[in-house]
């Protein structure tokens, strides 16, 4: 196994990212501030020629490269796709928040480098080279919150600055746990060798790792800063900081616990954490009125839904792939939403979307699609996430997450409606007269366009299909 | 074929939604032509009467190998008279909607995505289908009360959307263990009837038929889970009050004898009781609760729970089975099925009935009103009529419903003649329901009450004309039942 695999082209999707965060840093530094629009299109074609090539290895056998640090498989690939089409859908979708500020070549290169962290995270099977993913996918965050420079948004940075330093150090403390109890960093092995090892340290070294992970996942326990990044950043940002580095963690996530022994009861921890995620989510949402910190709950409650395929990944069948279908789908509807938000930018609480029913029927029909796949409703696209989740935890064992995710879902449906429920309700007098022509133009598109595309998704076979077969 | 009658109405219906500045009088009759096509279409598919074990209109297509699902739809003699049923009183409700002036294009848009759900879930035969429907039925619906509803709309709306969601998911747990339990792993509604196609253990069938029945008594609804039922009638407007009594609430009891009956015979047959007194106490609740009700629509809800506890109680009862018990059996289901199309029927009218209050002084109160048969005579006529074929007089189908029911049910388990009283108790508060309003000296709002137009006769004719029908000729409608309540007992035999 440990055959010295130095394929360097296979490394091809992340290398383009990589150079292009470089160029991009490079040439903005020199590019007058008329010309800077020159690095959004340019980061824009990175992503989309990183998520090319990654389709280029679909259909060969799995492999790992480097030394067995690195995996090239089904899941990198899912993650090596649909990471940089996130953070593409990010810039378009920022064109207003990005476009002409201060320090715009500079927030597409933190945008590239946190991808580029949330792919690697992802492909790590060795827990040195977890670890630097983590770090190249947690600095740039914190520097992207507080480009809106407000007081919120620095309390925010701080915060999560705060809890990814500390969540860091329990990461780095886990796993060097783990590493000096198997002698070994990398995962091919560790199983046997962590087996033999004492329970209890094993123990501590794992719930070091996972909750390190959480962090990153913005999970229970590693969930404080979300709202509040979610709230205080710019908007494009919350929809990034909320999506991308989400879909890495999950799946570093569960390739640990495939990794560990069965001398712990690690899918119960899992499922545990993934109850309280969904719960300490849900019922936090419940109290929001300002749009985008009840979407920063809503997402540590998806979070608890993504946790469950985790949690039983060795013990049932589907749940790779349940775990790869939900993430796609959630992450194309959380930006939906947010494509949304993006179409009204003062408006901050849901009473200021009154009326929005009345100028704005098509965006409103987004909304109603976007909260109704959060919900998990068919046929839009997370209802078959969810479908895949629950048979998969119930088919491993967890019979009971499968009912608190069910209750957990009656409970999120009240806050998802007044997602949509608010737009049809009268406006204030006085209130500001929104008119067509003050939507911008590129987020209205993008938040159709992502809206038929959560409604299809489901419906296509082609998108499980592919997904299963991988 | 039979996909072209679920989506044709939601093709429509989105263009009617997409069409601005559209004449409501086209919306009107666009919305009137597709109903009528659309039941015209589904008697052609049947014209060939589904014989035995053959669906008719049966198309599968591939939709997610992955999970073992696929586009399956096709029609049966159980599903056959709730297509007709929905076919007919979708009808009906765009008639009574001809001269609607509140935003008659969204709401034909709306009736028509609704009318698709409902076509869908009765022509279901993959699970997860069946569920895409049920739950979109819901959203539909949520949207029908909230936008066009009276009174404290939204809470209700609120409150149905919550409760009948709770269900819905508590039905998806069950759908799962179904698939989880059978092997291999499907969710094709054809295989899992199958004959010992559930291979788990009694515990495992035990919990799963428990959300299943927790769910369908949700939607349907039975005690306890009922409350969310009066409120979403109340509040809801006429046309969407109809749709949800004669369609939505179909989809439970439908539930039971297309689901829970065939996929889990062995724990049918072992909680059968369970369901015989869940049956007997929302018949003799529904009853007891209407007599107490002042406002007409919270009346006929409660006869709404009343006569789906016979739904209830029949097909628990067939679930007892004994050495002697098959006919008696297949009697109590197919008077639950006869049952579910009368009520759709009678209720229907009633509700459009009691639109007719709203309409003309904006009070359902009872006590409002006196002596209205002078002023309204067709009026006063069609409520009694639609009261008598409500309590089950000979006549009208519900009379062939219940006959069955209770012949069927009191031959498998004689202890079910407890819940005759709920005859007696409904027949009393509608006779005296309508005394109280159209007899006597004509007071307070009755004075100058409009009687019915055309727009409004038309309608009511159709309904009660079917009850009637129904209830001097049952024979056809039974013969398209009876194969398939047979098929259903013959797999409920040990």
């Amino acid at each position: 196994m440990t055959v010295t695999n130095m394929n360097y082209t296979s490394l091809l999707p992340e290398v383009v990212i990589l150079a292009a965060s470089v160029i991009t840093l490079l040439v903005g530094s020199y590019l007058p501030r008329n010309r800077q629009i020159f690095t959004r299109w340019f980061s824009l074609g990175a992503l989309i020629v990183s998520a090319g090539t990654a389709v280029l290895v679909l259909g060969q056998p799995s492999t790992e490269i480097f030394s067995g640090t690195y995996a090239i498989d089904a899941p990198t690939t899912v993650i090596r796709i649909i990471a940089p089409v996130s953070a593409a859908i990010v810039i378009v979708l920022g064109r207003e928040e990005f476009v002409g500020s201060a320090r715009e070549s500079e927030t597409y290169a933190l945008l590239l480098l946190a991808t580029l962290g949330t792919v690697v995270v992802a492909g790590a099977t060795d827990l040195l080279v977890l670890m630097a993913g983590y770090l190249l996918a947690s600095i740039p965050l914190y520097a992207l919150i507080g480009l809106s420079r407000t007081a919120r948004a620095a309390e925010a940075t701080l915060k999560t600055y705060l809890m990814g330093a500390l969540f860091g150090v329990l990461l780095l403390a886990g796993l060097t746990l783990l590493t000096g109890l198997s002698g070994t960093s990398s995962y091919t092995g560790m199983t046997g060798a962590l087996a033999h090892a004492p329970a209890p340290a094993v123990a501590a070294g794992i719930v070091g790792v996972i909750i390190g992970l959480l962090f990153k996942a913005g999970g229970v326990p590693g969930h404080f800063w979300v709202p509040d990044a979610a709230e205080a950043s710019g908007i494009s940002v919350a929809a990034f900081l909320t999506t991308v580095p989400k879909l890495g963690a999950l799946v570093a996530l569960a390739r640990l616990v495939m990794t560990m022994p069965t001398t712990i009861d690690v899918p119960l921890l899992v499922a545990v954490l993934a109850a309280l995620s969904m719960s300490v989510g849900n019922l936090a949402a419940l109290a929001q009125s300002n749009v985008r910190r009840l979407l920063g709950w809503s997402t540590v409650s998806q979070v608890g839904y993504l946790l469950m395929p985790v949690a039983v990944i060795s013990l049932a069948k589907g749940a790779t792939t349940a775990l790869l279908a939900y993430l796609v789908f959630y992450a194309i509807t959380n930006l939906t939403i947010f494509a949304v938000v993006a179409c009204f930018p003062g408006r901050d609480t849901l009473a200021h979307w009154a009326g929005i029913a009345k100028s704005h029927p098509w965006l409103t029909g987004t909304i109603i699609i976007g909260a109704l796949s959060l919900v998990g409703t068919p046929p839009t696209a997370v209802f078959f996430g969810k479908l895949a989740v629950f048979t998969a935890a119930w088919d491993g064992g967890q019979g009971w997450l499968v009912v608190v995710a069910a209750a957990n879902t009656v409970l999120s449906l009240v806050y998802y409606l007044r997602l949509f429920v608010s737009p049809f309700q009268r406006p204030n007098a006085g209130a500001p007269e929104i008119s067509r022509s003050t939507v911008p133009r590129t987020a209205r598109a993008t938040a159709l366009a992502l809206g038929a595309t959560t409604l299809l998704l489901g419906l296509v076979t082609a998108a499980f299909g592919a997904i299963g077969s991988l | 074929m039979l996909s072209i009658v679920i989506f044709l109405p939601l093709v429509v219906g989105i263009v009617l939604a997409v069409t601005r500045r559209l004449p409501p009088a086209v919306a009107h009759w666009v919305w009137l032509g597709t109903t009528l096509v659309d039941l015209l279409l589904i008697a052609l598919i049947t014209a060939p009467r589904p014989s035995g074990t053959a669906l008719l209109g049966e198309q599968q297509l591939v939709w997610m190998p992955g999970i073992g699902s696929s586009y399956h739809v096709g029609i049966d003699g159980l599903s056959l008279p709730l297509l007709l049923l929905t076919g007919v009183i979708f009808v009906v409700c765009a008639l009574w909607s001809l001269r609607v002036t509140d935003r008659p294009r969204a709401q034909a848009a709306l009736f028509l995505f609704l009318q698709s759900t409902c076509m869908g879930v009765f022509s279901a035969q993959d699970l997860i289908l069946f569920f895409v429907f049920f739950d979109l039925s819901i959203v539909g619906m949520y949207f029908v009360i909230a936008g066009w509803g009276h009174g404290d709309a939204r809470r209700s709306a609120l409150k149905f959307f919550l409760y009948t969601f709770l269900g819905s998911l508590a039905l998806l747990l069950g759908f799962i263990g179904l698939y989880l339990g059978a092997s291999p792993h499907t969710f094709d509604m054809v295989q899992l009837s199958r004959n010992g196609s559930f291979t788990g253990t009694s515990l495992a069938a035990g919990s799963i038929l428990a959300a299943i029945v927790v769910g369908l008594a949700i939607k349907t609804p039975t005690v306890p889970f009922h409350s969310w039922l009066p409120p979403a009638h109340t509040d809801a407007p006429t046309i969407g009050s109809v749709v949800l009594a004669a369609v939505l609430l179909k989809m439970g009891t439908y539930g039971f004898v297309r689901i829970a009956i065939p996929m889990l015979p062995g724990a049918w047959r072992d909680y059968a009781w369970v369901i015989v007194v869940i049956g007997i106490v929302s018949v003799l609740y529904g009853a007891l609760v209407a007599m107490a009700q002042t406002d007409v629509k919270k009346m006929i809800a409660f006869t709404s729970i009343n006569h789906m506890g016979y739904v209830i109680l029949a097909v628990g009862a067939a679930g007892i089975v004994g050495r002697t018990t098959e006919q008696a059996q297949q009697l109590a289901i197919t008077g639950a099925v006869t049952q579910m199309v009368s009520h759709g029927l009678v209720t229907g009218a009633l509700f459009l009935l009691a639109g007719v209050f709203y309409d003309r002084t904006g009070s359902y109160d009872l006590r409002d009103y006196g002596g209205l048969a002078r002023p309204a005579p067709r009026f006063a006529g069609f409520f009694a009529i639609a009261s008598f074929a409500s309590l089950g007089l000979p006549g009208f189908s519900g009379f062939i419903a219940e006959f069955q029911i209770f012949t069927g049910s009191i031959g498998t388990t004689w202890w079910t003649f407890l819940a005759l009283p709920g005859i007696l108790i409904t027949a009393a508060l509608l006779l005296r329901a309508f005394q109280r309003v159209f007899t006597g000296s004509t007071e307070n709002l009755s004075i100058r009450f409009r009687d019915l137009d055309r727009r409004e006769t038309v309608p009511l004719v159709i309904l009660m004309g079917l009850s009637v029908a129904i209830g001097v000729i049952p024979g056809p409608l039974l013969a398209i039942i009876q194969p398939a309540a047979q098929i259903l007992v013959t797999g409920l035999t040990p």
